[in-house]
This record gives C-alpha cells, structure tokens and sequence, in this order.
C-alpha cells in the first residue's frame, strides 16, 4: 500500500468513526446482552436456578411443595443463612472468614453456660454471649487491619483458636435446652402462619437481611462497603477510611454469628460444643451461590438469602426424591463450580 | 503572563524538601500556581514531580519546607486535610470505584443524606438529590451526553472514567485541582476530549496542576510550564517562549535551563 493510500485510508477510518465520544457502546449477541444483564442484576442467575428447583422437585415428589415441607427448608437454612449474611459482609471488601463456625458456636456455648453455670438470667446471659460473639469480630478486624494480615490467614488462626477455647469452656459437654431459661430456645419456638410454621429465628433472620439490604444499598456505610471491596487504594484516595470500615464489618459479622448461634440453640433445644464444622464451608458456599463475587465489591445479601435457599432446596428435595445423602453433597459442589464459573464470565463485561 | 508576579499565588510551596534515606526527592521545591491558570509539571523520571505533588495534596510530609494558599501557611497531614483546603487530586490510578456508578462515584466520600429523620436515624441516603447534582456537575463540564448517570463506572471508556475522575474533583475542589498524567492511559481522540475538560475546568475559574509526560498535551493547554530536573525546579518556561524540544533539552539536562519568564 502506497503512503498516500495509507492516508487516505487513515483519513477515512478517522470520518467514519466521528460517533458521539462520550457514549455507552452497544452489544447486539444474546450471549453478550444476557452478560451485561446478569452484571447489572447479579440477583437474576440464582432466582432463576431457586426457581427451577422448586419446579423441578415439585414436579419429581408433589409433597415438596407443601406448607410443612417448605416450613421445614426455611428452618433448616436459618442458622446457615444468617452466618452468611455476615459472611457476605466480609466478601464484599474482599475478605473472607473461616471462623464463621467457631464464633457461632462458641458464642452458643457462652450464652448456654452463663445462663445455666454461671447462673445468669436469660437476658443477662444472651447480651454476654451477643456481645462475646462481637468481640471476637472484633478480633478478626483488628488482625486485618492493624496487623495487616490476609483475611485468610487471620480467620484460619481464630477458627482454631475460637474452637480449642470453646472445647475448654463447654469441657466437651452439651447443654440441654431443658436446662436454659427459655429465652435461650425461644429462637426455636414455631407460630402459625397459614400453613406455615415459622420459627422466631426464621423471623430474627429475615428482619436481620432486610435491615442489611437496606444498609448496604442507602446508606453510606453500605457504598464505603463496595468501594472497599471494590478497589481499597481507590476509595481510600477517595478519601474513605478503609480500616474502619474493614473494622466494622468485621465486628458486625461476629455479632451477626452469635445471633446464629442464638438461633442455633433454639434450632437444636441445645447448646452443642461439636456441631459448626461444615459452617464455613456452607456460608461461603451461600454466598457463592448468591452470585457475590469471592474478589469483592459485587452482590449482596439478597442474593446469599436466596443461596442459602438453594442449598437448602437442593438437600431437602434431593432427600425427598430418593437420593443419598452423599450425592447431596455432589450436587451442592457442582452448583458452586457452575456459579463461580458464571462469576467469572459476568465478570468479564469491560466497556 | 507578566501580570502574574504582582499577584498572590493560590498554592505556593517554598523549599520543599523530602529524603528517602540517602535519597533525595526534593530538594528545595519551589512551586507557584497563579488564579486562573494551568499549570504544567514536566520532568524526567526521579526528578521528583511525584513527590512535589504529593506534598501539595497531602499524600506526603514534606521534612522541611512550607506550603501557602493564598499566602496563608498551610499543613496536610493526609489527603483529607489538602481536600479540606479546597485542593482535588485525580491520581494517576483513577481513584474512581469500578462497581458503583457514576453519581456514587461523584459522591464516593461525602455523601448526601436524606432531611430529616430518614436521613439522621436511618441514614438514608439522598439518592435523587446526589444523581441530579451529579448530572448537573457532569453537564456543566460538557460531559452530559452519558445516558444513564446510574450505570456502573466500569462499563465506561477510559476516557468517560477519567471525565468522572475531573468532573469529581472540579464539582468539589474549591481552590485547586491536581490532575496527574490524566492522558496516560487514553487514544488521541479521548485524550483531547480530557484536554478540553481541563480547560473547561481552567475557565470556570479553578487554577489547575497538569502533571503529563506528553510534550504535545502539555503544550497545548499550559500557560506556563514548571520544569522539574534533579529534585529541584530548574525553570518556569511557557508555550509561547519556547519549543517543544527546547523544553526536552532543559528537562533531561541537554540544555541550560533559562531565566525563568514567568
């Protein structure tokens, strides 16, 4: 090609493309189209799958669908669904807590022995124990962000310190609801709703997403959150003071794990030292599912509630359809695999 | 460009200095920056334009050396303090938030809060308030073909970003706006268009630092041109005074640096 040609070319190239600078450009594929409204509604993927589910399993046990039935999968997830709203307080600035279990249940076998031990009221000893269960969030936002360790390292050091301290409070030992004043199970006392039976804890974690929701999305709590996450140098050059609100996430997070392990109590009418193994793994898997991103700054709560749910659809469904309990499991991993891969794809949408 | 000698500096700095251990950053800064004005910084790598900047916006402490606005002493501890005393910075890095959206992104820091009690018990943010400002700051700049002021500031161009990041510091820096090598990351066309917002910037009346390595960029919207060489200023030239490579020869030590004629 000439020099001249090469100009004219250039000259053409520069014409042709004289569209207004400042303008958002479009996507015509489906493919492309469902990526930008799967980023903009990260919500849309997991209602869609939860939503299929309960079709599908309806479809495969009519009794799936019943008012008992459905009472019971919301029971089931409450604990696990409130570990994850704090859970997913964390992943948003990009951490992550591997001591969601330890702190649910230490705080659950605090709040028991104060009130039977220790001999406190009921009101006395659930104030303790939520205010124990903070402190230990506390702990976490102090290592991260004094220390400067990586939420990783930090959580997987107090997971193993919160559990060997409550081996040593409890001395092993379960504490039987029977022996709690009732404020302590009342967490796990049913009301009618139509059909349904609510637990008061199923209620204490839906009023506890709502608020959450409500703080992440209009306050400006809820924006230093994301921008954290969402890039730390940025929003700390935008002049957000990023340890304090790394710190209070934390914080709130413990505090919203001893709540859970309030409603725990109610759950199982006992304080149990041995139970909250599987806890980190499935808050984490929630709110994977949820389509909150493990890198930050993108989900939210509602989507982890409605993670928690799908978990807890997937067991109770595969469970009335026949499958083993082993298989439950397969299928949970599987469905996590497919999110994060799904995360990763909505995560690609750039300009 | 005489008149400015008779006039009080918006932002002075005099005798900067900043060690590292045994190096130095700067060495007896001196900078002015006049109302009305852009001012460009050009220098070579380690001649210690960063750190000058810095000390201006507060991203630094400076070992000795005093920095005036409007001839009053000033101290930054943080960036909080420059932002406080009416001086923006857009950071080479953005400092926008990719996820939140642009009025978000405008308000990323200093937020609106409902009237009332919505806004002082439940902190409720004043969203329709902060999306009309943020239109009305993104329009006053040119800026206002963006359709939606609620889309994510990732789905932006890198130079809608950058016009974010200016519309930002223009909307509340009072006194001073820093931009540092805010054309770095942009193709021709987008680079022009972040040029014409700074002087856009420039005519409504805020004196502006341009901190650039494109010779091009710097000369077409500078009024003078501060040359940084070895942690010290070496000379203030302007566009109409001297070449493009006259500037080159002075900045990496070719030449001599002149007088200074502004």
């Amino acid at each position: 090609m000439g020099q001249a040609e090469l100009l004219g070319v250039m000259m053409a190239t520069e014409t042709t493309t004289r569209e207004p600078e400042f303008e958002v450009r479009h996507h015509d594929s489906f493919g492309l189209r469902l990526q930008h409204v799967l980023h903009a509604n990260p919500v849309l993927g997991p209602l869609a799958v939860l939503v299929v589910a309960i079709i599908a399993f309806s479809i495969v046990n009519p009794r799936f669908f019943s008012a008992p039935n459905l009472s019971l999968v919301l029971a089931q997830v409450t604990v696990i669904a409130t570990l994850a709203l704090g859970q997913t307080l964390i992943i948003l600035t990009a951490g992550i807590d591997l001591s969601v279990g330890a702190i649910a249940v230490f705080s659950s076998i605090l709040m028991a022995n104060f009130a039977t031990k220790a001999g406190m009221p009921g009101f006395l000893a659930l104030i303790l124990g939520l205010l124990c269960g903070t402190a230990m969030g506390a702990v976490n936002g102090f290592l991260v962000t004094r220390i400067k360790l990586p939420p990783f390292i930090v959580t997987l050091g107090t997971l193993t310190i919160f559990f060997s301290l409550n081996a040593v409070v409890s001395n092993s030992e379960t504490v039987r609801g029977s022996d709690m004043p009732d404020l302590m199970t009342w967490t796990g006392t049913t009301i009618p709703i139509g059909g349904f039976r609510l637990t008061y804890g199923s209620i204490i974690m839906l009023l506890l997403f709502a608020y959450f929701f409500y703080a992440l999305r209009s306050t400006s709590w809820g924006k230093h959150v994301y921008a954290t996450g969402d890039d730390i140098e940025a929003a700390r050059l935008a002049g957000i003071r990023t340890n304090r609100v790394l710190f209070s996430v934390y914080t709130i997070a413990g505090l919203l794990y001893a709540i859970g392990g309030w409603i725990l109590i109610g759950r199982l009418a006992s304080a149990s030292p041995n139970v909250g193994v599987d806890y980190n793994l499935d808050s984490i898997t929630a709110v994977v599912l949820g389509g909150t991103s493990l890198f930050g700054g993108r989900g939210g709560v509602l989507g982890t509630l409605i993670g928690a749910l799908i978990v807890g659809v997937f067991r109770n469904g595969l469970q009335l359809g026949g499958v083993e309990v082993v298989w439950q499991g397969f299928a949970v991993g599987l469905l996590v695999l497919v999110a994060v891969s799904l995360d990763q794809w909505i995560r690609k949408v750039k300009t | 460009m005489t008149a400015t000698a008779t006039m009080t500096p918006v932002l002075q700095a005099k005798g900067l200095t900043k060690r590292y251990g045994r190096v130095t950053a700067i060495e007896s800064g001196d900078l002015e920056l006049y109302p009305g004005e852009i001012l460009a910084v050009i220098g070579d790598n380690g001649a210690g334009k960063s750190s000058l900047i810095k000390a201006l916006s507060g991203a630094l402490i400076p070992d000795s050396g005093e920095i005036f606005m409007d001839g009053n002493p000033v101290h930054f501890r943080n960036p909080m303090d420059a932002r406080t005393a009416g001086i923006e910075t857009v950071y080479q890095t953005l400092a926008v938030s990719p996820g939140l959206d642009i009025a978000d992104n405008l308000f990323l820091g200093r937020e609106e809060r409902k009237p009332g009690v919505l806004g002082s018990v439940f902190r409720m943010l004043d969203r329709g308030h902060m999306r009309s400002e943020a239109r009305r700051h993104m329009t006053e700049l040119g800026i206002g073909t963006l359709q939606n002021i609620g889309q994510a500031v990732e789905s932006l161009s890198g130079g809608q970003r950058q016009a974010v990041a200016v519309a930002r510091s223009a909307a509340f820096g009072s006194k001073v706006v820093i931009l540092d090598e805010p054309t770095a990351a942009l193709g021709v066309k987008e680079g022009n268009r972040v040029l014409q917002l700074i002087r856009d910037v420039r005519d409504r009346g805020l004196p502006v630092i341009l901190i650039s390595h494109n010779m091009p960029h710097v000369f077409e919207v500078a009024d003078r041109i501060h040359i940084q060489r070895l942690g010290r200023r070496a000379t203030v030239i302007t566009p109409q005074s001297h070449s493009m490579s006259e500037a080159v020869a002075i900045m990496t030590g070719a030449a001599p640096p002149p007088p200074m004629v502004a």
